[in-house]
């Protein structure tokens, strides 16, 4: 299919003429390509859903800057989909992809948008079935917005829950954190990231590596906004059960840690859209280690935390810390900003 | 009040350096430290160079913690 | 970390708790150290050190947050100069938050207002020089540390004629409201951490009077776990020997006279003014004021319309800032004043006394 991308967006590519259908056969479809999509009807119509029982997710993605090293909006926007059905035990099979463009936004942004998206489709197994496409006035959007549903199925059998974490289980975080979240930042604040980039991926198939391995995961979650410390008091508050980080065990790259000490952010705070944090039984913790390391995505991953006690009266998330005490760990209370202090 | 935190000064200008920590950089002002050399340790705050980390002051410092910490073992 | 690994070995901080131990069991009664740095406040409640001080030393903390001595006028005024024609103001991330008498700017930033985070001062002077038909306003706070920065800032503005770059001059400086510290008959303090890199830009010297003066000790010291806990035992070991002196323990980046390049080029642009801290009212040459001949760089002359000025009943900000009580003693704090839905200043900036506290101390035993 020809690829042909405007300079610019106009209003008339939102207006749903001649514009509309030259944006969507000529920016999307040559990446996007597949025999649902292409039909362009008013609905996708599927196939049958494997057994199991259907997920269904719905995300937003405004990242700002819509392009950073290693991803952008478009790839972001699958990654951070699929990975909402992953974590949730289901297999992820179909995307919707709907965009909110700005009048004035450059065509070739749009255009690595589309390619990210389908690079993260074949990435992760799946396909963008149904579309859509808006443009609204200059200043009344920021270039590109992207918003998703995301359809999976989970197999018979398998029960992801906060309610099935029990004492004694550990925490596995499936690779260094704050990737993302440091890389997004350090870009705003005009810090060169060198080699560091964000950890943007889709995380579907560490997941089924590690449920073919046998391993009985209780629930899991992508440390998303908020980071670390949102997931754990959020799982800590609806498992009524207390979680104990350990510092020296939690992985960070040491990039990550400088972008946080130049800025002043907290790291367990940081986004990551290319992790999972998993909660496994004790007795099966080195196995579901191994398992995690044995997959790519999960090289790097490692043990930093552990379930202990009921939250009654007590801190819910606590950190024993590299010098030898413990300290209650909250969540932030707003977006986490650069600070001089 | 002070966030500062000690970086490797990689290259300057005369009043600009550009500063690195593990890999991460950023181009700073030297306004406030215009002798500072390539090569040193400086700590940046807001964008400035503040002040240069003296090796030799630093090199006491963390060999009387390590007897600190060394003295704990023997216990 | 960036720094070696002695400075966070917990060995090494083992060794000296246990001197720190033996020497508050030798005083024998409670010594009350306080830290005057929110950085400090930040570091110590970051790694816990605190709950690992033995009870017979009581750590508190002063008013070190620039954020929270900031007074809710000056808050005021910047969300007025942001309402103006062609203006952006710009400011660090620590502001944000802090409550003004009717909202705050990250209020206003969500209804629209121009409002922009910036990591640096130059990063404003930058905005200037790329939007020459709007006003840029940079919020002018911090102490000693930042006011260099943001000296140098305006030194490059006026080389470069970049007109449309201006301050809120809001700087505050420490040894002033350390004086009234020391003089305040409701609070005994038995020694200082003195700031680490506002000393690294004055120079330890200008700390001395506490010693000669007041009898009280003091000593300068970095934020690694080490530092901090290396600083508590030299303060103990004067206290035990009933000695005063200001000691250098942050000897790697501080010296006794400090960066006379930086000290010219603030004297070049400011003039030490009276200015209102939260919670001790009005000291004399406490802040700094932009001399009368950059009045064109100075947005405080510019005239505004200012509310009333609102602080909020039950809050005892002031008292905790002055190291007079605790935060829980506050009776707004962790029901009304929380980290989400802030009252006052030591709650807002993670700095804050209150912040940290809520933050990181809220373990049973943690108080004492």
């Amino acid at each position: 299919m020809k690829k042909k991308t405007p300079e610019r967006l106009l209003l008339a590519h939102g207006s749903g003429g001649r514009l509309t259908h030259e944006l969507v056969t000529g920016t999307f479809l040559p990446f996007l390509e597949n025999p649902i999509l292409s039909s362009l009807s008013d609905a996708a119509i599927l196939p049958e859903l494997p057994p199991g029982r259907p997920a269904l997710t719905t995300d937003g993605f405004v990242v700002d800057p819509p392009v950073f090293a290693g991803g952008d909006l478009g790839y972001l926007s699958v990654c951070g989909t699929v990975n909402d059905l992953a974590v949730a035990g289901a297999r992820p099979l179909w995307l919707t992809w709907a965009l909110i463009l700005e009048e004035g936004a450059d065509g070739d942004l749009i255009s690595t948008c589309a390619e990210g998206t389908a690079r993260a489709a074949a990435e992760a197994g799946i396909q963008i079935v149904a579309g859509d496409t808006k443009v609204v006035p200059r200043g009344k959007g920021d270039r590109i917005y992207a918003v998703t549903a995301g359809l999976g199925v989970v197999p018979p059998g398998r029960e992801i829950s906060d309610t099935r974490i029990e004492n004694g289980d550990v925490v596995i975080a499936s690779g260094p954190l704050g990737d993302h979240g440091a890389t997004i930042m350090a870009t705003r604040h005009g810090l060169d990231t060198g080699e560091l980039k964000s950890d943007c991926a889709p995380v579907s198939g560490l997941i089924e590596s590690v449920f073919e391995a046998g391993i009985d995961i209780h629930s899991m979650h992508d440390p998303t906004r908020g980071g670390v410390l949102t997931v754990c008091n959020e799982v800590a508050d609806r498992s009524g059960k207390r979680i104990v980080l350990t510092e020296t065990s939690i992985p960070v790259r040491p990039q990550v840690r400088a972008v946080c000490e130049i800025l002043g952010l907290e790291i367990l705070g940081l986004a990551c859209e290319g992790r999972v944090l998993s909660w496994v039984p004790g007795d099966q913790a080195e196995r579901a280690l191994e398992a995690f390391q044995k997959h790519p995505a999960g090289r790097d991953a490692a043990i930093f935390a552990r379930v202990e006690g009921s939250i009654d009266g007590e801190v819910p998330v606590v950190m024993e810390t590299e010098v030898g005490s413990t300290r209650p760990l909250d969540m932030l209370s707003g977006t986490d900003l650069p600070r001089i202090c | 009040m002070c966030l500062a935190i000690p970086m490797v000064l990689k290259e300057r200008s005369e009043m600009e350096g550009v500063v690195e920590l593990d890999g991460i950089r950023r181009t700073i002002s030297l306004m406030l430290l215009p002798d500072a050399e390539v090569g040193e340790h400086v700590l940046i705050h807001a964008g400035y160079a503040i002040g240069s980390v003296n090796a030799e002051e630093a090199a006491q410092t963390l060999e009387l913690l390590r007897e600190y910490a060394d003295n704990m073992v023997d216990l | 970390m960036s720094e070696a690994p002695e400075l966070r070995d917990p060995k090494a901080i083992a060794g000296l708790i246990r001197e720190i131990e033996a020497v508050s069991e030798e005083i024998g009664r409670r010594v009350t150290l306080m830290e005057v740095c929110g950085t400090h406040t930040h570091a110590v409640a970051a790694a816990g050190l605190r709950q690992m001080l033995p009870p017979g030393v009581r750590l508190i903390s002063g008013p070190g947050c620039p954020v929270c001595v900031t007074p809710v006028d000056y808050l005021d005024r910047a969300l007025a100069l942001a309402d103006l024609d062609a203006t952006t103001v710009c400011t660090f991330g620590d502001l944000m938050r802090v409550p003004s008498s009717l909202s705050s700017l990250e209020q206003a930033h969500a209804s629209g207002k121009p409002i922009e985070i910036v990591y640096s001062p130059r990063d404003a002077l930058l905005l200037a020089r790329e939007n020459p038909d709007r006003r840029i306003v940079f919020l002018g706070v911090g102490f000693e540390t930042t006011a260099p920065t943001i000296a140098a800032a305006v030194a490059e503005a006026e080389a470069d004629g970049v007109d449309n770059f201006l301050i809120l001059p809001g700087n505050k400086v420490m040894p002033p409201p350390m004086r009234a510290l020391v003089e305040d008959q409701e609070l005994k303090v038995d020694g200082f951490l003195l700031p680490g890199h506002v000393s690294v830009l004055t120079g330890w010297e200008c700390f001395r009077f506490l010693a000669d003066d007041y009898g009280v000790p003091g000593t300068v010291v970095g934020f690694a776990p080490a530092d901090v806990m290396r600083g508590v035992a030299d303060l103990l070991r004067q206290v035990r020997a009933d000695k005063a002196e200001i000691t250098n323990l942050y000897s790697r980046v501080v010296s006794s006279l400090g960066n006379q390049v930086a000290a010219r080029l603030v004297d070049q642009y400011f003039e030490p003014v009276a200015t209102s801290w939260r919670g001790f009212g009005e000291i004399p040459d406490s802040g700094l004021g932009l001399r009368s001949q950059y009045a064109h760089r100075d947005a405080s002359r510019i005239e505004v319309e200012l509310p009333p000025p609102h602080e909020p009943v039950g809050c005892a900000c002031g008292d905790v800032l002055r190291g007079v009580i605790d935060p829980p003693e506050c009776s707004l704090f962790g029901t009304a004043c929380q980290p989400a839905t802030p009252v006052g200043a030591c709650m807002v900036s993670s700095e804050g006394t209150c912040a940290a506290w809520y933050r990181h101390e809220r373990l049973t035993g943690a108080t004492k």
